[in-house]
């Protein structure tokens, strides 16, 4: 296979390989392809880096605004629970 | 991202059933919070997000006599929810991809074109608000089938197998949509850092 062959087959595992659950084999093969290519290289840290930017962003973003809290409670009947965590603990 | 993670929570399903309102209430703290993310990132719009987060939550009051436990309780209120946002994305019936041009990504072409290497920029280029906002905007020009794999898997912390349990398609089909969206938003981060590296050289 040439190179740009490999990198084109290799780019379908990529994803897998950046979350850990690839076989190893395939494992090595795209460790020993990126050592040489440089475009697949910067793939992959880009790759991680964008997983990694949007984890970074959303941590501790779960939360529910209290109007909307306060709404829902009312909805669900269940506004004397209210009180309990007024603080907006919409965060698991 | 513990924090954050979809916590493996154990409800008294008895006291559910029951109509238990404590326990009800622990639910919806305990999820109430990332379902209105996904929802709102879903929809783009809070009124929306909103919706889906009642609508949920009345469902789950209501169905919670159906609830087997065969399968985990967190996937089962997901699976109402992703249900509710899907099904009110397609009454809205709003444009698939995002009215602004430059995020648009040709659908047949998966191969990568950018390939600066940003990943060296400092924390506060990479961060700052407006890369924030930038993020944001690329998630929306995901098709919902992507997207919505996305948020599950990367933002909300879901296994692939619970993915695939919530969406009811295969471990397979979560894979390549989160490879797809992945690749994606790489692209279009690619295309805003390289010219903030160029803007530092
Ligand atoms: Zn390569």
């Amino acid at each position: 296979m040439d190179n740009e062959n490999k990198c084109a087959y290799l780019l379908d595992y990529l994803s897998d390989y950046v979350d850990g659950s690839l076989n190893e084999s395939l494992c090595e093969e795209i460790e020993r392809h990126i050592v040489e290519c440089e475009d697949c290289r910067i793939f992959v840290d880009t790759l991680k880096k964008t997983i990694y930017l949007y984890h970074t962003k959303e941590k501790g973003s779960a939360t529910v605004p209290n109007d909307v809290r306060k709404r829902l409670y009312k909805r669900l009947k269940l506004e004397e629970f209210l009180n309990d965590s007024s603080e907006s603990k919409g965060n698991m | 991202m513990t924090d954050d993670k979809v916590s493996e929570n154990t409800f008294d399903i008895e006291a559910l059933r029951a109509g238990e309102k404590g326990e009800f209430t622990r639910l919806v703290e305990a999820y109430s919070g990332s379902i209105y993310r996904l929802a709102l990132k879903m929809l783009q719009d809070s009124q929306d997000a909103e919706d889906v987060l009642q609508e949920t939550f009345i469902k789950v009051l209501n169905k919670i006599s159906t609830f087997r436990g065969a399968s985990n309780i967190s996937t089962w209120i997901y699976r109402i929810a992703t249900n509710e946002a899907l099904m009110l994305l397609r009454r809205r019936k709003l444009p698939i991809y995002s009215a602004d041009e430059s995020f648009q990504i040709q659908d047949n072409d998966e191969q990568p074109k950018e390939l600066e290497d940003w990943c060296c920029l400092p924390e506060k280029e990479l961060m700052n608000s407006e890369s924030r906002a930038y993020l944001d905007e690329s998630i929306k020009a995901l098709p919902y089938s992507l997207r919505i794999v996305f948020l599950l898997r990367d933002i909300e912390g879901f296994s692939t197998r619970q993915t695939a349990e919530i969406l009811d398609i295969t471990e397979t089909a979560v894979k390549t949509r989160l490879s797809r969206g992945r690749m994606r938003l790489r692209e279009l981060l690619s295309v805003y850092y390289g010219k903030q590296l160029k803007k530092l050289d």
